[in-house]
């Protein structure tokens, strides 16, 4: 039994050992805006931050989360970010989204006014299997408005 | 991306035809006048929020109390004897609560199940294994890692056999066996007429040809497939939860294959994410799921991985494909002649309709004006996955659109002319339409120089062909042009079918007395805004606000009978038969309206809105005031039954053919070969501007990975 620090507050969990974040966050917590679409890091569909970076969170096992704070989808409902995304139409099926959303968070804190080449580059890791790429690059761009 | 929209201008009830162009955002200030208040105009997405934050609730999402959940062990080899399955040690995991194998399948008569083809289908592998990553065992446990940590405790002997993974081998001689039948030959099928076309090619001034193989693509939905299947053991009740694209034809299957009646099945389609056509089939993991479920009596979860997605769900194309092009010396394109090897693979599990086991191939004469052609196909079954027709608006028509395209690029290459000029040579006039081409569809109508045109125009296609030619060092410059007419909104149901059942769709739309409105649909959205899409029809039919629409999908206890969602047909069929819904409800509503502001039903108009009595404008009921109207002591004459509640099923006459235009430019590297996209262009005709990232994109996208990874993009 340990504490994770999740969206500003504490959770206490028994995972087993081996199991990852996205499983603990997901399956044990209920925080099932995470998403897990490929399982071994390869589409960014499972971001989290921890501490404000984003990781992913289906390789990262949850023992080696210590006392990082982990920011879900659930902790940024309220972020700009997500009026942008619908206001400019850059989601098609979701699934990636959540993702996506996370990972342009962790940009924007640092970077409040990055460029096009920017983005593409802190959101490569993220597929859209929908083809939303342009959308997304306007709601980053635009996340402000 | 600009648009040419074809819409229509209202003068006094008479529709006129209209073509417009439209560029950018500001789209919409460029339609014409006319009956487009709600449709065409921008809304909210309903479900943007909810899938942005993460709150949409998937198939995965789910969590039923008592769930189990369940692993699949599949076939190492692509072709192999199965000698033995011994299961003990897998069975004695304490978190394991069933194993289920090919064998105890058989005993219940399940081993097998019927496909959207005509075909049989191994639900788990009882003889054979015939391809790699075939179904053969089911292990349900308490959790997901016990589940597949059992999978490792199953031992299963194999004798591997010789297999067959090309399909131009599959009918040699000596080829090996993988059905048990003489051969691997699946069908022939034929379609426009051989005699007319090889008289046309043996009286032609030049003949062009080319080889071509459409690759074998994946779907690759971010969200893979998956199942709750629930039975309940007390009222026999199955109810499943499940990634389905069709959850009325799903209902029907699984009724088939499991026997359960139709009665005791509910579907429900979650909220899904992306499925492309991946998500049309029935799995043999959702039979083992819904056996197990009956087995152990609790409710059984299968998710499959990302590996298993790419390994055994349907496949799109894999077509080897010889084209030959007919035509003069001043590139009239006369005939054309298409020969097809089609792999289905181990089954033959194509969901398309029975009639068309090619699809919509024979759409292979394109957007031209072709006097003769004939194709023939040739399905044979391999070692490899079964499947066939998913992703990307196919039902064939992309294998078609690709070979009749690169033919008239071959053509124009052999000819010397300018494969822009060619094809505005032969592009369909639009005063051709309605245009009944050499392989028998009837397209509705288009303006296709028009939108060729504007593409070029676009990308100044002109200018590029003079840098093209004035290019002396540095990358070279390709400039690769595409045009497309396919077949959507399938389809009228005495022409096609799948697994019996025609493609029509039902539509059914409540009024609650406050005049807001709950229309239930059959077809399922995959994300493409279905809830705003169909709340628009409705909005738009009836005057009231787009968020007053509710659009119910995915239940089939909540939701008329239809065939689903693919293959590009919601919006022609479902969309038609929520309009047809729609207006039956107004003419409920202006009986009521009638015995409101007591005048003849036929005394009143339809204004923005509301019925008014014709020529006194201030004599007029709301669509509000007269929902509330037909549920109130309002007194109805006789025959008026009150409430506005209206039901309809859409037969739709004859299929859509949308066209579109693709220019795109690229540069390529001539040491390394690395190839840089400089403007891909896309002028599309559509209807509306809702859900402007489309799946086209998306599909443009990995079309360019296709084209170069088969080695045959556009010169």
């Amino acid at each position: 039994m340990f504490s994770l620090r999740i969206n500003g507050s504490v959770r206490e969990v028994d995972p087993p050992v081996g199991r990852t974040l996205a499983e603990t966050l997901r399956e044990d917590l209920g925080l099932t805006g995470t998403k897990v679409a490929c399982g071994e890091g390869h589409c960014g569909a499972c971001t989290v931050q921890l501490d404000g970076s984003p990781v992913l969170s289906c390789i990262t096992l949850v023992h080696t989360v210590g006392d990082r704070e982990v920011t879900t989808i659930e902790g940024l409902r309220d972020h700009p970010l997500v009026e942008a995304f619908v206001r400019t139409d850059a989601l098609q099926c979701g699934f990636c989204t959540p993702g996506q959303i996370v990972s342009a968070a962790a940009l924007v804190e640092a970077e409040p006014n990055p460029d096009v080449e920017r983005i593409r580059h802190a959101m490569a890791g993220n597929l859209c299997r929908c083809g939303a790429y342009p959308r997304i690059e306007e709601a980053v761009l635009t996340w402000r408005d | 991306m600009a648009r040419l929209i074809r819409t229509e201008k209202e003068v006094e009830g008479n529709y006129t035809e209209q073509w417009v162009v439209v560029e950018g955002d500001d789209a919409l200030e460029q339609w014409p006048e006319g009956p487009r208040s709600v449709v065409g105009q921008p809304a909210p997405r309903q479900d943007g929020h909810q899938r942005a934050r993460g709150q949409a609730v998937y198939t995965a999402d789910l969590a039923l109390p008592g769930m189990l959940h369940a692993a699949v062990l599949r076939s190492p080899h692509a072709r192999a004897a199965i000698v033995a399955v011994d299961t003990l040690a897998a069975e004695s995991h304490p978190l394991v609560r069933a194993v289920i194998t090919g064998e105890q399948l058989a005993e219940r008569g399940l081993a097998w199940m019927p496909t959207l083809s005509h075909d049989v289908q191994a639900v788990l592998a009882t003889d054979e294994v015939r391809y790699q990553g075939q179904e053969v065992a089911f292990v349900v446990a308490e959790t997901r890692y016990a589940a597949r940590d059992a999978l490792a405790l199953i031992d299963v002997e194999y004798a591997p056999l010789p297999a067959v993974v090309d399909a131009r081998h599959a009918l040699d001689a000596d080829a090996p066996r993988v059905r048990d039948k003489p051969d691997n030959h699946v069908f022939d099928w034929e379609a426009g007429d051989a005699v007319a076309t090889d008289a046309a090619f043996a009286a032609a001034e030049h003949v062009s040809a080319c080889d071509l193989v459409y690759p074998r693509v994946h779907p690759a939905p971010l969200e893979t497939c998956g199942i709750v299947a629930d039975h309940d053991p007390i009222t026999e009740k199955l109810t499943v939860w499940a990634t389905a694209q069709a959850p009325h034809a799903h209902r029907v299957l699984l009724s088939r294959v499991t026997g359960i009646p139709e009665h005791r099945i509910r579907i429900v389609a979650p909220d899904i994410g992306g499925g492309f056509g991946n998500k049309v089939g029935l799995y043999p993991a959702y039979v083992c799921a819904v056996v197990a479920s009956q087995l152990v009596g609790a409710p059984v979860k299968w998710v499959e991985d990302r590996s298993e997605n790419l390994m055994a769900t349907a496949f799109a194309r894999d077509y080897h494909m010889r084209g030959e092009i007919a035509a003069t010396h001043d590139g009239r394109i006369t005939a054309l002649r298409v020969r097809v090897l089609a792999d289905h693979g181990a089954f033959n599990a194509t969901a398309q309709p029975s009639r068309f086991p090619a699809g919509f191939f024979h759409t292979f004469t394109g957007s031209y004006d072709v006097p003769a052609a004939h194709c023939r196909v040739t399905g044979v079954h391999t070692n490899k996955a079964p499947g066939g027709v998913a992703y990307a608006c196919s039902f064939r028509v992309t294998e078609a659109s690709y070979l009749v395209e690169r033919l008239v690029d071959v053509l124009a290459f052999d000819l010397g002319l300018d494969a822009a000029e060619l094809r505005m040579r032969n592009l369909l006039r639009p005063e051709q339409f309605p245009y009944r081409c050499a392989t028998g569809w009837e397209y509705d109508s288009g303006d296709y120089p028009r939108t060729l045109a504007l593409a070029l125009e676009m990308v100044g296609y002109e200018e590029l062909r003079k840098e093209q030619a004035a290019r002396r060092d540095g990358p070279l410059l390709g400039i690769g042009i595409s045009f497309f007419t396919e077949a959507v909104g399938a389809g009228p149901r005495a022409l096609m079918d799948i697994a019996g059942l025609g493609m029509a769709d039902g539509a059914q739309l409540r009024v609650h007395p406050s005049g807001s409105a709950v229309l239930a649909v059959s077809c399922m959205s995959q994300g493409q805004g279905h809830e705003t899409t169909f709340a628009q029809l409705v909005a738009h039919e009836l005057g009231i606000a787009v968020d007053e629409v509710e659009v119910v999908q995915g239940d089939t206890e909540r939701t008329p009978f239809g065939l689903g969602t693919y293959g590009s047909r919601s919006t022609p069929v479902s969309g038609a038969a929520t309009v047809v819904a729609a207006r039956k409800v107004r003419e409920r509503a202006r009986l009521v309206a009638a015995a409101m502001l007591e005048v003849a039903p036929e005394d009143l108009e339809w204004v923005a809105g509301r019925f008014q009595v014709r020529g006194v404008p201030g004599a007029c009921a709301s669509f509000r005031e007269i929902a509330m109207a037909a549920h109130s002591d309002l007194e109805l004459p006789d025959g008026v039954e009150g409430h506005l509640d209206a039901a309809a099923v859409y037969n739709p006459p004859n299929l859509t053919f949308p066209c579109g235009a693709y220019v795109c430019v690229v540069e390529v590297d001539a040491g390394t070969g690395q190839v840089a996209v400089r403007h891909p262009h896309l002028v599309h005709v559509s209807i509306t501007p809702f859900g402007r990232n489309g799946p086209k994109a998306g599909y443009a996208a990995s079309d360019l990975t296709i084209g170069a990874a088969s080695g045959s993009t556009a010169s």
